[in-house]
């Protein structure tokens, strides 16, 4: 039988679908981890973007740090805190890939959002005090609506990145769409690795989609089509790193 | 007695020193290949799609989807078709790591070669040169900051990555991870980390002096800047 065929069989296989090795249950599983990650990574490195973007202050060194962050192999960190006795067993193996993941994307993210609020002309920020703001206010008001693009882009990107990653998870302590591909890949079985890797494969894409029309949305009127596609967003990023 | 083993251990890198070697030598390997060949491509490529627009969507197109792919599932997929253990599936790793380095270069490669000034290339029709001079002698020199700034990115990416390609038997440094993470172990990980972030630092510092040596009359880092703005 072809592998084309044995692949059909596969995704046809009533099996493949129940279960908590099934489909159905293990792309639930990648979604809640890629999920639970980068909302922590938003709040953390999010939000000491925008502050220090609002402040003016303490950027760069911020920047380059979360830029040597990026140097660190995920795969290193995972296995690292995987094999911590502490950390290992902590819900199912949730909580290393959690952490492991969340370094992971709070780059793109602190980097963008502060690029984003720097990014606010002068003569904006000038105005908005000439009428009155706050310093909050114009955070609000200002700042954050035009940074959202940026924002955006950097969320997109450490998305797509966490999806990605979610699948090392699988080999150390987490299970779940990785399963098949690690499976697939110990076991040399062509198929499950193949399975698995579409599936992976199609996640990352409907993330990617889903960030995009996101951030379209998000961002105000004028400025859709500011900061779009995963090398802009990496770009802008890619910048402060140069920088150093 | 591995429960109670140390956070990092010296010891091991001075018994297991031989074999911390040529992972580090299989590390640069793996990356300077992909490096080179994904240079080689995505610089014509890139110069094509800045001058035509029916290139730049799908060469666009494809290194997009290939950049978004996980790269444990490209290697799954490629596997398929190349193999999944060595040595056979050092093409599977070298085709992967080629892909994810593309559209970073070509996009540096596009903006560099977008970025000239018409003056400049005007300076050079001016001089008599064809259309293949202005591009050689004008443009390209102009585009190199660009193109330096984005071999600095894919090093650091493909660096990185390689450690992955130790689940398809290879990895270089990745070894040190899943060796420490299949007897407990943290030490051979640190080690590997350690290595792996400094072999990082010195590709980008190496880049940084030879793109000094090839474009001196720029300052590579405000340049680098720059470049991807």
């Amino acid at each position: 039988m072809s592998v084309f065929a044995r692949l059909f069989d596969w995704f046809t296989s009533s099996a493949n679908w129940s279960g908590t090795s099934g489909i159905p249950q293990l792309t639930f599983r990648s979604l809640e981890l890629s999920v639970v990650v980068v909302g922590t990574a938003l709040l953390l490195g999010g939000g000491l973007g925008i502050t220090l973007g609002h402040r003016g202050r303490g950027g760069l060194i911020a920047t380059n740090a979360a830029n040597a962050f990026r140097a660190v192999p995920t795969l290193a960190l995972l296995t690292l805190l995987a094999i911590q006795p502490s950390i290992s067993l902590k819900w199912d193996g949730f909580l290393a890939s959690w952490i492991a993941l969340t370094v992971l994307a709070i780059p793109p993210i602190l980097t963008n959002s502060f690029v984003g609020i720097r990014e606010v002309d002068a003569d904006v920020r000038d105005s908005a005090r000439g009428l009155g703001l706050s310093g909050l206010q114009m955070l609000g008001r200002v700042e954050l609506p035009l940074a959202v693009p940026f924002l955006m882009a950097g969320i997109r990107t450490a998305a797509i990145e966490v999806v990605a990653t979610s699948t090392l998870a699988a080999y150390v302590s987490y299970s779940d769409l990785g399963n098949y591909v690690i499976t697939g890949l110990d076991t040399q079985n062509t198929v499950l690795a193949t399975a698995g890797a579409i599936l992976v494969g199609l996640l990352a894409a409907v993330v990617a989609g889903v960030c995009t029309v996101l951030g379209r949305l998000a961002s105000p009127r004028h400025l859709r089509g500011a900061a779009r596609g995963p090398f802009q967003a990496a770009l802008s990023v890619e910048r402060v790193r140069a920088d150093i | 007695m591995l429960q109670s083993a140390p956070f990092f251990r010296w010891s091991y890198v001075t018994s297991n020193w031989g074999q911390i070697q040529s992972n580090l030598v299989q590390q640069i390997e793996l990356s300077l290949i992909a490096l080179v060949i994904g240079t080689v491509i995505s610089v014509p490529l890139g110069t094509l799609a800045a001058r035509y627009r029916s290139v730049r969507v799908p060469v666009f197109s494809v290194a997009s989807a290939l950049y978004i792919m996980p790269s444990l599932a490209l290697f799954a997929l490629l596997g398929g078709i190349t193999g999944y253990v060595p040595p056979r599936s050092w093409v599977t790793a070298e085709v992967a790591l080629v892909g994810y380095t593309l559209l970073i270069l070509i996009w540096n490669t596009v903006a560099g070669l977008n970025a000239v000034p018409a003056d400049a290339r005007e300076a050079g029709v001016a001089l008599g040169y064809s259309r293949r001079e202005v591009l050689l002698r004008v443009e390209f020199p102009l585009a190199l900051p660009y193109i330096f700034a984005g071999l600095r990115v894919a090093s650091a990416t493909v660096i990185g990555l390689v450690t992955v390609t130790a689940l398809i038997g290879l990895g270089g440094l990745g070894q040190q991870f899943t060796y420490g993470f299949a007897i407990s172990y943290s030490t051979p990980i640190i080690v590997g980390l350690v290595l792996s972030i400094a072999l990082a630092a010195l590709a980008d510092l190496l880049l940084l002096g030879v793109e000094r040596l090839v474009v001196p009359w720029a300052r590579p880092t405000r340049r680098a800047g720059k470049a991807v703005a």
